[in-house]
């Protein structure tokens, strides 16, 4: 059931981000984004990491997106015209995919821990309590730091996105 | 504590007038003749009073190198101190009337009094650095006083000549330092003398020890402007005639020798070395002696005949009779002062005419200033039984005649020569007829001026005689006691007959003359030194000049520079291309570079 | 066959590849940068992944790796918007958002 799961998730996700890649309007674009996130918290959650797999689907699923396409609409940007594809470029992405793609698998098989299968957890999961007990003790000052730099990029966004005054 | 005092009254004074009363002359001049004057106070209660040594540790360098800053007041120093500081407060009184109409006079007293200071850390020096330090202090502010008028470009360039000079010879004195150190262990003069003798047996010490010793007197060669050396002292009288009279006649040239009496022990010690010094000393007498035949400026005079009495002086290291050297610098010291100041009272009735053939006739026109010049001459040229000099050069050919007869005959020459030129000298300006207007209307310097010269001509004629016959203290601290009978010439006689000799010549060539009648050529040009040492340079400098341009026009410049231009504007032109301008190239080629890294990294 | 490791890593690649792909083929620079969230996450996968199958000395998931996911969706949320200011401010410039049109960098 697991497995079926997982595969079924995987190419969910992979299939909508290969939409994401094709599709010419952006609107399209980010929409078919948005079911690929919601496949990979499913991911997530098969990975009992169920607070990961929520703020996913809060964050990216939902604010990010929805400033994706609220951006989208204030631009007003049209789907593109097919377009001719330059050799040049379509053979240096190629390479740099396929060499990607290959070093990766061999990369892979290479990797001895890979064959290791879940193991089952004695415990009842309560990855909330331990992902926050870790942020406030061990990783408060990069809490800190993450929490000004959030301050940093709001005034860095109002500043970029005023109009200028002059 | 006295000791103290006398060393910085002086740099007081200087901090004073440079800090706060620079813009009043009058308080300037008074701060600078008062600080001289209580450091000649202070050396005459310290003359009468014990030896002593205060030192504290300057700078330690573990055990082997200990540098302290110490005075000593010892024979030496007690009686070099009353000279400094009494020929420099007469110099300092003289230059309030000397330098009275000059409008950097702030400037000039705190020169001068930055130069007592030096001078007088030399002669208090207990150690081989300290008296370095003040060496380069003596250096620098004779640059600043010779340099004074430093409008006139020929003065600048003395100032310059006197200091590059100077500094080659300090060359050799550093080294010397070094080598000293290295050889026992210590830069104190005290620690030296017993050094000497615990390795004196030592085999590597009879070679390295003149080499030693040839070095710091290389020092002295350029302080005291021996024979390859000389060349910045005669340039040097472009700076007023009271410092003249202070620094190139009277302390900062006889720190040469003082240097030379104060190692007297290490020059024994080094027999190869002492004949070295002597050979330099002697020939330096006998050529400046020649050359000051030949000139015609009053002070150029003077400053070849000093350089000529220095070269007896250190002669007379050379002879081993340093209290023969001492005793001449104490006389000439006097005598010289006398000489330049009158010379500076001189050339001020004249309106700063310096040619002795403008002058003449001067004898009615300046009576005290004619009486004292003539009493500093029979001084520089031995008078008999009158002067002071006369003993002081007496025991230095005394020494010669001991050592060998070549040097003996060079110094009685020497002597001729002297009375020669200076009777030139006195006849062509004091006597015979008036030759310019300037001449005729000369007068009397004003009484601050005279003075000094009246109190410095009692010590060139009367109390020297005096002090030897009745003072039996002065004999045994200069070390003259000496035994006549033994000698193997009768030097005084000598001495005398060749007195008589040079100037009865010298009367009978230029009684009444009014344009000189002999020319020598090679004399009036000094042996050509200048021009020898200009041409050499210019030799050198443009061999070393040619060699350092190809070397920065072809190595430097050609290979270094210009290459690593090359090689960034070709590593440029070539990574150009690879900046197209189109984010996704660049992120293909960011995508290549990271699958190379990859590969590289799981490569099995 | 029971579920492995190395799928999860599997999986992640070929999502990183994919965003990967987009990055490097598509002109529209809010597509790019959809993309680049798409490449994020596929790091996010592997993280999750490897705390979940190495676990720690308690035998619970390494949750030091579930909190390094929190950090990254926080700073990529701060990103884009950071990044669509940029876009918009780039907008109202040039007056397009396709990157080959953007190529003032060019020597």
């Amino acid at each position: 059931m697991t497995i079926t799961l997982f595969w079924f998730f995987s190419f969910l996700m992979l299939a909508f981000a290969i939409v994401v890649v094709v599709q010419r309007n952006p609107v399209s674009s980010a929409m078919a984004l948005v079911v690929s996130f919601i496949a990979l918290a499913a991911l997530f959650v098969s990975l009992d990491a169920f607070f990961i797999g929520v703020i996913q689907v809060l964050v990216y699923a939902g604010a990010v997106m929805v400033l994706f396409l609220f951006i989208i609409m204030l631009l007003d940007i049209k789907a593109e015209q097919r377009r001719v594809i330059s050799p040049a470029a379509l053979a240096g992405g190629l390479i740099v995919i396929f060499g990607f793609v290959g070093t990766f698998t061999q990369m892979l098989a290479g990797f001895a821990p890979a064959g290791a299968t879940a193991p089952t957890l004695p415990h009842v999961i309560e990855d909330v309590k331990r992902v926050g007990i870790l942020l406030f003790t061990e990783y408060n000052l990069p809490l800190q730091i993450v929490g000004t730099l959030l301050l940093v990029s709001t005034i860095g966004v109002i500043v970029l996105s005023k109009r200028e005054l002059k | 504590m006295l000791a103290w005092l006398i060393l910085f009254a002086p740099l007081t004074a200087t901090a004073l007038i440079l800090l706060v009363t620079k813009s009043s002359r009058q308080l300037s001049a008074f701060l600078s003749v008062g600080a001289v004057g209580a450091s000649f106070l202070a050396s005459v209660v310290v003359f009468f009073g014990p030896d002593f040594t205060t030192q504290f540790n300057w700078l330690e360098f573990g055990q082997r190198l200990i540098i302290p800053i110490g005075l000593t007041i010892d024979k030496l120093s007690r009686t070099m101190l009353l000279v400094v500081t009494g020929v420099g407060l007469l110099v300092h009184v003289y230059s309030l009337g000397y330098m009275h109409e000059d409008r950097s006079e702030s400037r000039y007293f705190a020169g001068l009094s930055l130069f007592m200071f030096s001078m007088l850390g030399i002669v208090l020096a207990n150690n081989f650095v300290m008296m370095f330090i003040f060496w380069e202090l003596v250096g620098a502010s004779s640059w600043l006083l010779i340099g004074h008028w430093y409008e006139k470009a020929s003065a600048a360039d003395a100032a310059k000549k006197a200091f590059l000079v100077n500094r080659l010879g300090d060359f050799g004195f550093m080294l010397g330092i070094l080598v000293v150190w290295s050889l026992f262990g210590t830069v104190v003069f005290a620690e030296l003398k017993p050094a000497v003798e615990r390795i004196s047996n030592d085999a590597t010490f009879a070679v390295i020890l003149p080499a030693a010793v040839l070095l710091l007197f290389m020092g002295a060669v350029g302080k005291s402007a021996q024979m390859p050396l000389h060349v910045w002292l005669p340039d040097a009288m472009e700076g007023p005639t009271p410092v003249s009279a202070l620094i190139h006649a009277a302390t900062m040239v006889a720190a040469g020798v003082y240097l030379m009496v104060r190692i007297d022990f290490l020059v024994i010690a080094a027999p190869t070395a002492q004949t070295v010094i002597a050979w330099v000393g002697m020939i330096t007498a006998v050529m400046a002696a020649l050359m000051a035949t030949q000139q015609n400026d009053i002070k150029r005079i003077l400053a070849y005949s000093t350089l000529s009495q220095l070269g007896y002086m250190i002669g007379a290291i050379g002879f081993a009779a340093s209290g023969a050297a001492m005793f001449h610098l104490f006389t000439h010291a006097c005598f010289k002062a006398l000489l330049f100041l009158g010379a500076g009272s001189v050339i001020h009735g004249m309106h700063h005419e310096q040619d002795i053939w403008q002058m003449g006739g001067l004898k009615n026109k300046m009576p005290i200033t004619f009486l004292t010049f003539a009493i500093g001459t029979a001084a520089l040229v031995g008078f008999p039984y009158l002067s002071s000099g006369f003993y002081s050069k007496d025991s230095i050919l005394i020494a010669a005649g001991a050592k060998s007869w070549i040097f003996l005959v060079m110094g009685l020459f020497t002597a001729a020569l002297t009375a020669f030129y200076m009777t030139r000298l006195f006849i062509v300006a004091f006597l015979n007829k008036p030759r310019s207007e300037n001449a005729k209307h000369a007068g009397e310097s004003p009484m601050v001026m005279w003075v000094p010269l009246a109190i410095l001509a009692v010590p060139s004629i009367l109390a020297m005689p005096f002090l030897l016959g009745r003072s039996s203290t002065l004999t045994e601290v200069l070390g003259l006691a000496h035994d006549h009978s033994k000698d193997a010439w009768n030097v005084p006689l000598l001495a005398m007959f060749m007195f008589v000799w040079g100037v009865g010549l010298a009367f009978i060539i230029y009684r009444n003359r009014d344009r000189d009648p002999l020319r020598f050529p090679l004399l009036a040009h000094k042996f050509y030194f200048d021009e020898i040492y200009a041409g050499l340079i210019a030799i050198t400098h443009d061999l070393l000049a040619k060699l350092s341009g190809f070397f920065d026009k072809y190595i430097l410049d050609g290979l270094l520079v210009r290459g690593a231009t090359t090689l960034a504007f070709g590593t440029g032109f070539v990574l150009r291309f690879f900046q197209v301008g189109n984010a996704q190239a660049y992120a293909i080629f960011f995508g290549l570079g990271v699958i190379v890294l990859l590969y590289l990294a799981v490569r099995p | 066959m029971p579920l492995t490791l190395h799928d999860y890593l599997l999986v992640s690649g070929l999502l990183f590849a994919v965003g990967f792909t987009g990055v490097l083929v598509r002109r529209n620079i809010l597509v790019i940068y959809m993309c680049l969230e798409i490449m994020l996450n596929a790091a996010n996968l592997a993280l999750v992944a490897f705390s979940r199958f190495r676990p720690a000395a308690d035998g619970m998931p390494d949750y030091h790796g579930q909190v390094l996911v929190f950090f990254i969706i926080t700073v990529a949320a701060a990103e884009v918007a950071v990044g669509l200011a940029i876009i918009v401010a780039l907008y109202r410039a040039r007056n397009t958002t396709q990157i080959n049109e953007i190529n003032r960098l060019q020597y």
